[in-house]
């Protein structure tokens, strides 16, 4: 054999090889063949605010504090509870105690291991006004012992109602029973800081040099504005399991332009740009992902003296929330698999029934002359027409919304819709106060639980808008905070806003993904949208 | 010419100073605040949040610390949103990117710019100045917000030879895009302006005596003509240049450079006072800079203008 031959039966070798060792390997549930390059890259639309776990309160941020730390719990492809950092908890018997059984072999990014005492510091931490955690609200619903003296500098932190037993057995004590407080340690607020690390580097501590993290992840890019990267954390107990080497969250404001790139194969997700569902989902169904959320978008009425004199009168709010077609909405203006609603918690929230809606049965044509009916009963129609105006945050997809809806409520009852818009922040002040008539708004879940949506009925919500007051509806969410299954609850408050209607849901939100089709694992069914890049994978093409 | 150049930068600080304070109170003005969100915080803990910040004290106590922490420690304060960075590190992370693209494409838009214009005017009425005054109408009707995507359609989708964004130390495939993209424009109004002021200079007296005394075509342009037709491109430059710093927000949208554009438009719609005020007194400090570069260039082009 000459020596050329001889190189090219080399070459040959392993230009064969190479597919095969790539081959070997596969998914340990699917089978599936793994990518040679497991590295996942996705758009977000903007920078984060923190990764601090206690600081973090946007979406895309949570997002990395998930890969990078773990909590006491986790959630699975489905959302159910899942073991974290703790192996499981008990409760005593009023529900009011929860201890936490840690893993030993949890560890830290620099190898330390993570004890009860890691928590303890981050959970006194998120409550610390020092801190000033603007997500130390989230600890204050948890309903942990003492939580609001000490937000209010009353108390120390130290009065905090956790406590490490010993290094793996964490205490909760909580002021009253509170049936989801489990599934609230799932989110970022709750998540072990490295002590030592903290008070090292102060708030530098999170810098890619000076992090320590123990998640299935470790930072070790971040340029605002531009991207952040991640890579394996060698150290994490459940390493063997992770298959996804390498995360980058490339930052990109404008969605066309990520919807360009990731036609270009430079990003495996991306967000499906406004008014292109249509059209995708018929040219390239396979990469279209449309999946429930935990969000609604609803119209909030002022039911104050500030507000219309004419929605005081409850026929008046019935028949506007009858004559919006919902369909023509979701189907027409928003086209986005957008899905009609008629309750304010979505249908997809946990231990949540969807109450026997009347307006929800009938058809549209049933539901206008049910609305015209009703209307003409509260004395207007088109000679003595209803003069209406519905304010919007500036969005080009409100606008739609809002034009859509005032011709709706024009052609049908005879109202007169004076349309106008804010820029963000003046519209929050316009809402809060109840300088309105009929508001947009749109609310997300925080768990997945329905009291996250009910909640803002309550009179004595922060978040309330509308300002409606039903002392059955206070009733009945206090009682539901200490059942063990408060669905019936659930249902009867959203029965009375249905008869009330002191907001007008409109649909309820879904995620709208471009996604690689060798991007495998995405947890489609887990409805807060709670993702771990560990449970990712790329398939081999 | 010293005591000149002495005598604008001491009207700078009382200028910068009246900037700041103007901003800060339209600031305070806008309804809304950096913790204001869809999800009201509840009072006492927007009452440690503000604490944290100095928020809770008296206007006149939060803008004399403001000062003080500029004057004493060079200090611009945190970011309100950003909860781990500064507006020193926001600004430093930002403003060379945002220089670095920005003075590249003023370079590009002045040299085309300049080159387009003179030729189109030396070849005047010809096909070549009919062309050059097309092309140039055509890239001062091309914005950046439009150019960008258009740029990104073309080589990164169709012929892929471009990455689609972001920064990556600034390397040179990563510039070509927002080079375009933002000089193309100036570029435009450039070349009107230079074409313009060149014929008129080239019909003008002096020229002719050149002429007359039998000057090459090319001393005659470079020597005597070039200087004089500069100086309304001059002064249109100032403005470009600091335009092309501060106008980057689309390129930072559009490329994800993260130049500084973005974080200054962010900072506005989000309340993020301290960072807003920041690049406000940094864009402030470099207009009133260029401005008084402009007026000295003036008197290098034209000898008749003194200080």
């Amino acid at each position: 054999m000459t020596s050329k031959s001889l190189l090219g039966a080399l070459l040959a070798t392993t230009v064969l090889a190479t597919p095969v060792l790539a081959a070997d390997k596969q998914h340990p549930t699917t089978g599936e063949a793994l990518a040679h390059d497991q590295t996942f890259t996705y758009r977000v639309l903007d920078e984060q605010s923190s990764v601090d776990p206690q600081v973090v309160e946007d979406v895309s941020g949570s997002e990395i504090v998930r890969d990078l730390f773990e909590g006491l719990m986790n959630q699975d492809a489905d959302g159910n509870l899942i073991p974290g950092v703790a192996t499981g908890y008990t409760t005593n018997a009023e529900k009011t105690v929860y201890t936490f059984t840690l893993r030993k072999n949890a560890k830290w990014s620099n190898g330390d291991p993570v004890t009860a005492n890691d928590f303890v510091y981050a959970w006194r931490r998120a409550t610390d006004p020092e801190l000033a955690s603007p997500y130390s609200w989230f600890m204050e619903i948890m309903s942990i012992q003492n939580v609001s003296e000490i937000l209010a500098g009353e108390m120390p932190t130290s009065e905090l109602g956790v406590r490490a037993v010993d290094d793996y057995t964490f205490e909760v004590t909580l002021s009253a029973a509170l049936p989801y407080f489990a599934q609230m340690t799932t989110h970022a607020t709750t998540f072990p800081t490295p002590q030592a690390t903290v008070e090292k580097y102060g708030k530098e501590w999170t810098r890619p040099e000076n992090i320590v993290s123990n998640g299935a992840y470790v930072l070790t890019e971040h340029l605002p504005n531009e991207r952040s990267v991640r890579e394996r954390n060698t150290m994490y107990w459940n390493n063997d399991a992770t298959i996804v080497d390498k995360v980058v969250a490339l930052v990109i404001n404008d969605e066309n332009v990520a919807f360009t790139r990731f036609q270009a194969g430079e990003l495996d997700r991306t967000e499906i740009p406004s008014g292109q569902y249509p059209r995708l989902s018929e040219e390239m169904p396979d990469k279209v992902l449309v999946a429930p959320r935990l969000c609604s978008y609803y119209y909030n009425v002022n039911l104050t003296e500030t507000g219309n004199p004419a929605l005081q009168d409850v026929r008046v709010r019935q028949a506007l929330s009858l004559a919006l077609d919902r369909d023509i909405i979701t189907q027409n203006v928003t086209a986005g698999g957008q899905i009609p609603a008629y309750t304010f918690t979505p249908g997809a929230t946990a231990g949540f029934e969807v109450p026997d809606s009347e307006a929800a049965g009938m058809t549209q044509a049933e539901r206008d002359a049910k609305a015209m009916a009703l209307m003409a009963e509260a004395g207007y129609g088109k000679d003595n027409p209803l003069d209406l105006s519905l304010v919007y945050n500036t969005s080009e997809g409100h606008k739609k919304i809002a034009i859509a809806a005032s011709q709706m409520w024009k052609q049908k009852l005879g109202v007169n819709v004076e349309l106008s818009n804010q820029e963000w922040q003046v519209f929050l002040q316009t809402r809060s106060n109840a300088e309105y008539e009929v508001a947009r708004a749109g609310w997300c879940g925080d768990y997945n639980e329905a009291s996250t949506f009910l909640d803002l009925v309550q009179s004595g919500s922060g978040y309330n808008d509308s300002k409606y007051n039903n002392p059955e509806v206070d009733a009945l969410l206090a009682e539901a905070k200490t059942m063990d299954d408060p669905t019936a609850n659930y249902t009867a408050v959203e029965a009375i806003i249905e008869r009330d209607v002191p907001i007008i849901p409109i649909y309820h939100y879904t995620i709208n993904y471009m996604m690689d089709t060798d991007l495998g694992g995405w947890p489609v069914n887990n409805v807060e949208q709670n993702w771990y890049s560990r449970d990712l994978y790329k398939i081999a093409e | 010419m010293i005591s000149y150049i002495i005598r604008r930068l001491l009207i700078a600080i009382p200028t910068i100073f009246i900037l700041i304070v103007a901003s800060w109170a339209l600031m305070k003005v806008a309804p809304g605040g950096p913790f204001a969100s869809e999800r009201p915080i509840p009072p006492v803990i927007l009452a440690n949040l503000e604490a944290r910040y100095g928020l809770d004290q008296p206007e006149w106590k939060q803008l004399w610390d403001y000062f003080y922490n500029i004057v004493v420690h060079f200090d611009f304060g945190p970011s309100f949103k950003f909860k781990d960075r500064d507006v020193n590190d926001i600004i430093a992370q930002g403003f060379p990117i945002s220089l670095t693209y920005g003075f590249l494409s003023f370079l590009a838009a002045s040299i085309v710019g300049i080159g387009l214009g003179v030729t189109a005017a030396i070849r005047h009425n010809s096909w070549v100045d009919y062309s050059a005054v097309s092309a140039g109408i055509a890239a001062q009707a091309l914005p950046n917000f439009i150019m960008g995507p258009i740029l990104i359609l073309i080589f990164t989708l169709y012929l892929g030879w471009l990455p689609g964004g972001g920064w990556n130390g600034g390397q040179w495939q990563y510039l070509i895009m927002p080079v375009i993209a933002l000089s193309t424009s100036f570029m435009g109004s450039i070349s009107r302006i230079m074409r313009s002021s060149m014929l008129e200079v080239l019909n003008s007296n002096f020229i002719r005596t050149a002429r007359a005394k039998g000057l090459p075509e090319r001393t005659i342009i470079w020597r005597h003509a070039m200087k004089p037709a500069m100086l309304p491109v001059v002064s249109y430059l100032g403005p470009v240049f600091v335009a092309v710093l501060t106008g980057s927000v689309f390129v930072d949208m559009y490329f994800s450079t993260g130049g500084l554009g973005q974080a200054y438009v962010n900072s506005a719609l989000q309340r993020d006072y301290s960072v807003l005020l920041g690049v406000t007194i940094l864009y402030g400090t470099l207009t009133v800079t260029v401005n008084l570069i402009t007026d000295l260039a003036y008197a290098w082009f034209d000898p008749k203008i003194r200080f």
